[in-house]
């Protein structure tokens, strides 16, 4: 569908979905409320009873409590425990979502580092047509912003077709669409990186090998994304599917562009997400109005969903299965694909607190954790990939780019868990990202490298 | 590990400046060391504060008033991570250089550059560690010569680094200060010659 300017090896789709969102989980996210504020009684009261009113299915023992809700002692004790929990459930989710994180960026600045394909220039997109090759800085300038302006506005009349489609109801329009794109993705790129890596480390292989090797992946990733699978192992493929678009775009897009449009996306994400004519926002809305996830497949999930049966004894037998997020029991389509898209939004989920059970209710818990779109994975991965590729600082540019890139993520979790509703995860961390690349790369460098010299530490 | 990051670019900024200033002539090396320790130091105050703040926030919200990380542990990790990123800071691109063709010292440098890199990578990490419990310990019960003992114990560190190429004046006093400053990091953690011993015999 796309062809490039030069005779390159033809790479993904149209962006398509740039921009996929996460739905608010069925029940609307339980205003726990976390922070200091919950020490005032009467506004613990206020929110007990809003949450009273507010359908949470799955939490049937906070129901019965909430009946109750005259006695403000005892609600705010238990708000405190909640808080508790949910801020300990933070934490993990923070962590559960670091891991990803770093595995993507460390697997996409070791293939930079090592493979030099990646890093040599060999075209551009279609859709960053105007060249960076100019002889004046004013005009390169010039080209970048141009080529950003055509990106960013390729991903949002892709993001609004999608809204469009979602709301029209042409889910298998959209189901098709996924499958094309991570079909191209498992099974092309990945051919083109391993034959790239083989090259680089001279390691000769016949064409069935490479035949059996990569069908084997593609399939199992096609299955493990679209269908069911362990959690691990999807999460697994979600990783590298989005080192690879990041690869890509590190390849293929020209330098000063990159960091404009990574500059531009963050803006960009941050409208759609919190505006409220934005088109991420109408989605999770739309969604959450058909109490139905929108592709959770374009979203990297890190929680598991078990379901404890309490009530009978032989129900325990059951016992917590861990089940990935498509085999939810209620029958929700899912399109699981694996991102193409960006989705570009980070909701967590409160989970659902472990409450000493008394009574002999059905009890199902659900752990859910945090979800990330793969987008962010993806643009992360870029600026990382980027700095790796391009500072002369090497390694001291990318780390910094990654701590900061880091301590964004943490930042946006903790924004979330205070907000309690779909937030943009990119703008926090790209922004510190991008100062710490550019202050590193110009002003700490020279620095350190004097100091090494002399070898003085600081 | 973002405030060492935050308060090297200050240091960092402020050596461009003064680099830029005093012309062409050789960049003040030492007085932009001294600030950026100087800054550090402040940075890991900074980071007190806001530990100190968020401890606050996760006595107030668990049951039983106390938060669940001690305020201990949350110095020694803070101290780590202050070492983890100065220490990778410094060594990651000698260890990229050194995984490449080239000979060691080669103008006329002493050829044991990498491996007292090495040590005193390993001496530094280890200081920050220290330096992080010793300091969040005296900011805790609000002891001034702890603190000043603390960034005393910096600059005499980073000072001592300035002989570099004479190894033996630099490598073996910033060792000893270093076990000395172990030492009273561990006093001031609470432990003692008795507790060493209760843990050797497994009790």
């Amino acid at each position: 569908m796309i062809t490039f300017m030069n005779n390159s090896d033809s790479e993904e789709e149209p962006c398509n979905e740039r921009t996929s969102l996460m739905s608010a989980e069925t029940p609307p996210v339980p205003s726990y409320q976390d922070g200091l504020q919950a020490s005032e009684a009467g506004e613990a009261q206020a929110h007990r009873k809003r949450r009273a009113g507010s359908s949470r299915g799955p939490n049937n023992i906070a129901a019965g409590e909430m009946s109750g809700s005259g006695v403000p002692v005892r609600g705010s004790a238990l708000e405190n425990e909640e808080e508790e929990l949910t801020l300990k459930y933070g934490a993990k989710h923070v962590i559960m979502l670091f891991v990803p994180v770093t595995l993507c960026m460390i697997v996409v600045v070791a293939t930079i580092k090592s493979v030099r394909f990646y890093t040599e220039k060999n075209g551009q997109l279609i859709y960053t047509p105007f060249s960076e090759d100019t002889p004046s800085v004013g005009q390169r300038l010039l080209n970048s912003v141009l080529n950003t302006i055509i990106m960013i506005s390729v991903i949002i009349v892709m993001t609004v077709f999608l809204v469009l489609l979602y709301k029209y109801r042409c889910y298998k329009f959209i189901h098709g669409w996924l499958i094309l794109s991570s079909l191209m993705l498992l099974f092309l790129f990945t051919y083109i990186y391993l034959g790239e890596v083989l090259k680089t480390y001279n390691v000769a292989m016949d064409y069935p090998t490479l035949f059996i090797v990569i069908w084997n992946f593609g399939a199992v990733g096609m299955i493990c994304i679209h269908w069911k699978g362990p959690l691990q192992l999807q999460q697994a493929y979600l990783i590298m599917i989005s080192a690879l678009m990041a690869l890509v775009f590190i390849k293929y897009l020209p330098e000063w562009s990159a960091w404009v449009i990574l500059g531009a996306i963050s803006i960009y994400d941050l409208m759609a997400v919190l505006c409220p004519k934005g088109p991420l926002r109408m989605l999770v809305e739309t969604a959450q109005e058909r109490n139905e996830p929108i592709f959770p497949a374009l979203i990297y999930s890190s929680a598991m969903m078990w379901t404890v049966g309490m009530a009978k004894p032989d129900t325990a037998a059951r016992g917590p299965s861990q089940q990935t997020w498509d085999a939810a029991e209620d029958g929700r389509e899912h399109l699981r694909s694996p991102s193409h898209a960006e989705s570009q939004m980070s909701e967590a989920r409160s989970p659902v607190p472990t409450r000493p059970i008394t009574s002999l209710e059905e009890l199902e818990e659900e752990e859910r954790g945090v979800k990330l779109g793969l987008g962010d994975f993806i643009f992360y991965s870029v600026l990382v990939g980027k700095a790796a590729a391009t500072a002369s600082g090497d390694w001291n540019t990318t780390l910094a780019c990654f701590v900061a890139i880091l301590i964004g993520l943490c930042l946006t979790l903790l924004l979330l868990a205070v907000f309690k509703k779909a937030l943009p995860a990119l703008p926090i961390s790209i922004t510190f990202g991008l100062i710490f690349y550019f202050s590193t790369d110009n002003l700490v460098r020279p620095f350190m490298d004097t100091l090494a010299s002399h070898q003085l530490y600081i | 590990a973002f405030f060492w990051l935050l308060s090297l670019l200050a240091a960092s900024l402020l050596w461009f400046v003064s680099r830029a200033l005093s012309g062409p002539g050789d960049a003040p090396l030492p007085l932009g060391a001294a600030a950026a320790v100087l800054l550090q130091e402040l940075g890991r105050f900074a980071c007190f504060k806001l530990l100190k703040k968020a401890d606050e926030g996760l006595a107030t919200l668990s049951e039983d008033g106390r938060s669940p990380i001690s305020l201990r542990q949350m110095a020694y990790v803070s101290g780590l991570s202050f070492g983890v990123i100065s220490g990778l800071f410094s060594i990651v691109n000698i260890l990229a250089d050194s995984a490449g063709p080239g000979t060691v010292g080669i103008h006329g440098d002493s050829p044991y550059y990498f491996i007292t890199s090495a040590f005193l990578t390993m001496a530094l990490v280890l200081l920050h560690t220290f330096w992080g419990v010793i300091f969040f310990d005296a900011c805790e019960r609000r002891r001034a010569g702890g603190l000043g003992l603390v960034v005393g114990g910096h600059l005499l560190a980073s000072g001592l680094t300035l002989l570099n190429p004479r190894y033996e004046a630099s490598l073996g006093p910033i060792f000893i200060l270093t076990l000395c400053t172990g030492l009273w990091a561990f006093g001031s953690a609470g432990g003692s010659f008795r507790s060493v011993l209760e843990c050797l015999s497994c009790k």
